[in-house]
């Protein structure tokens, strides 16, 4: 570690005891205000289970077989599917940083938290830890019809609830620090902007030797790539030490989620 | 011992000071106002005493401890009634309490025992499972007061607490606020009501442009700022108001579009005197001086935005 990680680690260890109540508080809050709206957030585990139906299933009976992750044939709504996992799991983040906007700017809900001994990164670590339950919720659904449609062919299927954690929380601290720098709801067109191609060519739907050479590159760098890279291998076999690759991707992609968040409140708000 | 002992403390915004190094000093169980004009600083100070905005120069500490770098530790004892009620628009009146009580780590068989008491407190034990948005103007500041007491705190911030609330309300704000200070709260607050500043405030800091520009307890700043009373001359509306006739009348005269201010120790005897000087006004009111003379005199009578 150099010098900064020691002294950023020495001041954030020992106040992890009183945050963790503080965070616990966050993510009640959230848990607290969802009791009264439950229907919209249904939305984000539907949209991958229609598009698995009509995609994988439905377009997938038309398609032949085609080459899973090692090479052997796997059938269409079986690569489909993990893929529609990852993007379940990516969701919750994403559906997530509207609330944190609104809460941010109209339901001055984190002015009322720093007034108590809340700190910004306490709130940061809680929105996110709730954007991550969002989506692991669609996660645990998702594979839950993955199981039902016998669509789970390896034992390492078993890491692809971890998994999908990591990439919520990967996508859940990018969308919520992309949340505070929005001005207006138009803002949240970037979002969609953003979203909706990584998730229609991200090796969702096709295999990523569909592209040329320099196209897979740019394709490869992308998160949702990265998380269907990842539970493709873990549903559909054989696991690599690529999965560690990909794994590591979303860790840093949190940590740096979770960092900008903290400061971007603190910039914002305690002014 | 001060609660708070600000020096020299200092806010800016880019080129803009809003607060220019004043110092302040609270003591425990008082009541302190900051009294002021729009723009005037009030609110920045008050952001900098809650910890919620660094200073930019100068040194704050509060019960003993650094603003700068024991903020946390400083809020946890705070309580704060913001400018603009930021209550939980999503949830319930009870939940906003609760979930407040839960920032602040409480425990939660406490929450519990203190919301009911505290809702009870604020008289709106009946509105309890009512969305807050339901609620009007007064019952959300009561339920503002009541929520930033359930930290049980030893100084309660109060910014603008009756801005907006009708007379009634008002009072029930001000009886409740009065409560608290009897039981020992330390109460700091802003307002830029003249009457709220005399009901509440043991000692007050008139603030213009970002500097303080009088201290005391409101009648000490009348006796050292204004006159015992004040005699009020309204002329007929056409009438061209000659001052002459009373010069040497008053300590201080003030003309206004529709009225002569005549600042004086005696109002009686002033009155008899222009009379025997031959002056007849349509109207003429003698009143004893009020902080508001203290504040137009001190702060001006240009409207500020």
């Amino acid at each position: 570690m150099t010098v900064g990680q020691h002294v950023l680690v020495a001041r954030i260890l020992p106040r992890l005891p009183g945050a963790r109540g503080s965070v616990g508080a966050v993510v009640t809050r959230d848990l607290m205000a969802a009791r009264r709206n439950w229907i919209v957030p249904l939305s984000g585990f539907f949209e991958p289970l229609l598009y698995l139906l009509s995609l994988g299933i439905g377009l997938g009976s038309l398609i032949g077989k085609i080459p899973g992750p090692g090479g052997h044939l796997v059938g269409y709504r079986e690569f489909v599917a993990p893929a529609l996992l990852a993007s379940s799991a990516m969701n919750g983040g994403i559906f997530e940083s509207a609330n944190v906007f609104f809460k941010m700017k109209f339901g001055k809900i984190y002015d009322t938290m720093l007034a108590t001994p809340i700190e910004p990164i306490h709130i940061a670590l809680g929105e996110i830890l709730y954007a991550l339950m969002r989506g692991v919720t669609y996660s645990v659904g998702f594979l839950g019809v993955m199981l039902a449609l016998g669509l789970i062919e390896s034992p390492w299927a078993l890491l692809a609830l971890p998994a999908a954690v990591l990439i919520g929380f990967g996508f859940g601290a990018c969308g919520t620090a992309a949340a505070t720098y929005f001005r207006t709801w138009q803002d949240m067109e970037w979002m969609t902007l953003a979203v909706l191609p990584m998730f229609l060519f991200s090796t969702t739907f096709y295999p990523l030797s569909t592209y040329d050479g320099w196209l897979q590159g740019v394709v490869r760098v992308t998160p949702l790539y990265q998380g269907v890279a990842l539970l493709r291998e873990l549903i559909l076999g054989p696991v690599g030490l690529s999965a560690v690759g990909h794994a590591a991707y979303f860790v840093a992609m949190g940590a740096v989620g979770l960092a900008l968040t903290g400061r971007r409140i603190k910039h914002l708000l305690l002014t | 011992m001060a609660l708070i002992e600000a020096k020299r403390l200092t806010k800016r915004f880019g080129d803009f000071t809003a607060v220019d190094g004043i110092d302040v000093e609270v003591s425990q169980g008082e009541a302190f106002g900051f009294l002021g004009p729009n723009g005037a600083g009030k609110s920045s100070t008050m952001r900098m005493i809650g910890c919620v905005s660094p200073l930019s120069e100068g040194t704050l500490r509060i019960l003993d401890m650094d603003a700068a770098s024991d903020g946390p530790a400083i809020r946890a004892r705070l309580g704060v009634v913001p400018q603009e009620d930021t209550l939980d628009m999503e949830l319930t009146v009870r939940d906003n309490m609760w979930i407040y009580g839960r920032y602040f780590g409480i425990p939660r068989s406490a929450v519990k025992e203190r919301s009911e008491r505290l809702l009870d407190f604020v008289q709106l034990t009946d509105r309890a499972d009512s969305r807050v948005e339901a609620l009007s103007g007064g019952m959300k500041r009561r339920l503002t007061i009541a929520r930033s007491l359930i930290s049980e705190p030893e100084i309660l911030l109060l910014d603008e607490p009756t801005t907006g609330l009708d007379p009634q309300a008002r009072h029930v704000v001000w009886e409740r606020l009065f409560r608290l200070k009897q039981q020992g709260v330390t109460l700091v607050l802003t307002t830029h009501y003249m009457d709220e500043a005399e009901q509440l405030c043991d000692r007050l800091v008139v603030m213009d442009r970002g500097r303080i520009a009088a201290e005391g307890s409101p009648r000490a700043l009348i006796e050292a700022h204004s006159t015992r009373e004040v005699v009020e001359l309204r002329f007929a509306v056409d009438e061209k108001v000659d001052l002459g006739p009373l010069q040497g009348l008053a300590e201080r005269t003030e003309q206004l579009p529709d009225r002569v201010l005549l600042y004086v120790r005696d109002g009686d005897s002033a009155v008899a005197e222009l009379s025997r000087r031959g002056i007849a006004p349509q109207s003429v009111l003698v009143r004893r001086s009020t902080l508001e003379d203290v504040f137009l005199h001190l702060t001006g009578r240009t409207l500020v935005d």
